[in-house]
């Protein structure tokens, strides 16, 4: 087992008539993570998924899970479980039935079958529930009934589709957390698939960020954040202002870039005075205040617009040749009132933190 | 006007169930009529339900009637389950639009044409294969089943086509296989409708009267068969008894089975508004 990967899928395509779904996607997967694949609706993630589960064949390339190739291996078999979107409960059943019913496929003794059904209750803290039908739950008990029924198994792996969707945003939000502390009792490698990205940072050891059928890239959800591959991705996940510019020299690791707005930026290697560069910067990383400081990357701009949101104020800039920021303030400094509308101040954004994007 | 009635509405309604029902009402009065003349009314009894219970030639047909029902209902129901599933389940396959009009075509032909191309298939059948021999109890049941099947079809096709097809993969995810699938999960789902299609296939065909005459047998006369032939001899309070028993035998079915797809939907209707996460489709 050593060195192969736990899930491994390799040139995986699917089509659907004329739509390529899924296009030639390769990618691994270690024991134990959570991987979380996002992307807007329709970019195949949950083709993806669905393959994985083996409700869709797959045209060409091959998916293998813990060293076995799944090609030829039914749903009712594959060492894998899938948790639906609208969670796909049995109406007619209890919720320990429905716990209950792959235990039962699976043969186990009733005693183990009851003891197992009990345990995965309280490990979604629905002790007590069991004798309820589902139109009786709330829909963050459903989402938990869901989950124990495709956990009941000990799936090597589980596979999650838009797990949090159906839930109001607070609840949301503690059941991630809930999500993420079941992963990492279990030890199960999770997949999930969403197309919330906040949800897929809380949630994921690592993102796999899709886009018309391709993986555009797969890292941890910091470096996801920070170092974009991408402007799709440096869009896609979170706000970011773009700049464009042209490179004019390049010397002791920075570099100096031409453009309506003038960027010393730190060179991530690979570029040479002449190319053209689009440079992208979070909202946060950039600083506003009445009075110049003096230091690099510093631009002279005036409020456009302003959205105070409790924790902090957004806001668009204007600076020279009407180049527009978007920057966010914590609403935090005493003393200083906050700039308001029409007012002139200074913003200004660390070397360090200009993201040279390749596309 | 001021607690929102609207008078003409009212009376138009009062109207319209009066022309349904005031035929049905006046006949169920008269069978508790103590006269032996239809029209004249000659104080309260019940002696014509008395007599109707010693007459043997109306419960015989009364069990041949119940009995040729419940066969074509369940016949019905099997095969109408069968249909909706096919039509459902295939997709678009090719002259799906052509076979699902030719598969509901029973519902709008004239009884007297069903009724009589089953007769010309019997008797050609007999010709052919020796069977069924003469016609009696099973050619009703056949003919009545031809009919049944597309109904049912159609109520249970209804409800598989809002029938949440991630269950069935669920079970199968979670090691089940067809058809235990099928046993498990989609029909306990679907079971309202099939019951309601049970029930509507056994009215249909505890009414008939049409096609039954067309290929019942000597000696196998159902229920409206021999309804319509004393008739012909003259109405009796008798036959207002009788009619009055039948009504009360196929309301019952019909309640029972709006009743159950009523709660169903409405079961539905709550699952789907709680939470808002019980979406079935």
């Amino acid at each position: 087992m050593t060195g192969s990967p736990f899930i491994r899928i390799s040139n995986v395509t699917r089509r659907f008539g004329d739509v390529v779904a899924v296009d030639d996607l390769s990618l691994d997967i270690d024991k134990g993570e959570l991987f979380c694949l996002l992307g807007a609706s329709g970019c195949g993630k949950t083709t993806l998924l669905r393959m994985l589960a083996g409700f869709e064949s797959v045209d060409s390339g091959s998916i293998e899970i813990d060293g076995i190739d799944m090609s030829r291996v039914p749903p009712a078999t594959r060492p894998v479980n899938i948790m639906f979107q609208n969670y796909a409960l049995f109406p007619h059943m209890t919720v320990d039935s429905n716990i209950a019913y792959g235990l039962k496929r699976a043969g186990l003794p009733r005693a183990e079958i009851e003891s197992r059904v009990t345990e995965l209750l309280r490990l979604v803290r629905l002790s007590g529930m069991g004798g309820r039908k589902p139109h009786q739950l709330s829909g963050g008990q459903r989402q938990r009934v869901a989950l124990a029924r495709a956990l009941a198994r000990r799936p090597k792996l589980l596979l999650l589709d838009e797990p949090l969707a159906a839930l109001d945003k607070k609840l949301r939000e503690d059941t991630q957390f809930e999500l993420v502390d079941i992963q990492e009792r279990l030890e199960t490698t999770f997949i999930v698939v969403t197309h919330d990205q906040e949800e897929a940072m809380t949630l994921a050891s690592r993102i796999g960020v899709m886009d018309a059928g391709k993986l555009v890239q797969v890292d941890s959800p910091r470096t996801l954040y920070d170092r974009p591959k991408n402007s799709f991705i440096a869009d896609f996940l979170g706000t970011v202002s773009f700049l464009e510019g042209k490179v004019k020299s390049a010397k002791g690791g920075m570099l100096q870039i031409d453009g309506p707005i003038p960027v010393t930026a730190v060179d991530p290697g690979g570029f040479a005075a002449g190319d053209d560069v689009r440079m992208a910067i979070r909202p946060e990383k950039i600083s506003l205040s009445r009075e110049s400081g003096g230091g690099v990357n510093e631009v002279k701009v005036m409020v456009e617009d302003m959205a105070f949101t409790g924790v902090a104020s957004n806001y668009r800039v204007a600076g020279p040749g009407g180049v527009l920021l978007k920057l966010t303030q914590p609403n935090m400094r005493r003393g200083e009132p906050a700039l308001e509308w029409e007012e002139t101040g200074y913003a200004a954004f660390d070397p360090a933190d200009v993201v040279l994007l390749r596309d | 006007m001021t607690r929102g009635i609207s008078w003409p509405a009212l009376w138009l309604g009062i109207i319209g169930f009066g022309i349904l029902y005031v035929p049905v009402t006046v006949m169920v009065i008269y069978s508790f009529n103590s006269s032996r003349l239809v029209s004249v009314w000659a104080g309260f009894s019940t002696k014509w339900y008395g007599e109707l219970l010693e007459n043997d030639a109306v419960l015989e047909a009364l069990g041949k009637s119940l009995w040729v029902a419940v066969n074509a209902a369940t016949l019905s129901t099997v095969f109408g389950v069968l249909i909706a599933l096919a039509f459902v389940r295939l997709g678009n396959f090719r002259f799906r639009l052509l076979l699902s009009a030719l598969a509901s075509m029973p519902l709008v032909m004239p009884e007297v044409v069903t009724g009589l191309s089953l007769l010309l298939l019997f008797i050609a059948m007999e010709g052919l294969l020796g069977w069924p021999a003469g016609r009696g109890i099973d050619t009703i049941i056949i003919a009545h089943t031809t009919f049944g099947m597309c109904f049912a079809a159609v109520v249970v096709q209804s409800r598989l086509r809002d029938f949440d097809m991630s269950i069935e993969e669920a079970a199968a995810d979670l090691g089940a296989r067809q058809p235990y699938i099928f046993f498990s999960i989609t029909l306990p789902v679907i079971a309202p409708a099939v019951i309601a299609a049970w029930l509507l296939a056994f009215t249909l065909s505890f009414d008939d009267l049409v096609i039954a005459s067309f290929v019942s047998g000597p000696g196998s006369s159902t229920l409206p068969i021999v309804v319509f032939s004393k008739v012909r001899l003259g109405v009796t309070p008798e036959i207002n008894a009788l009619a009055t028993i039948m009504i009360l035998l196929v309301a019952a079915s019909v309640v029972i089975a709006s009743a159950i797809i009523y709660r169903n939907s409405a079961g539905r209707k709550a699952a789907a508004a709680t939470g808002g996460s019980g979406h079935e489709s």
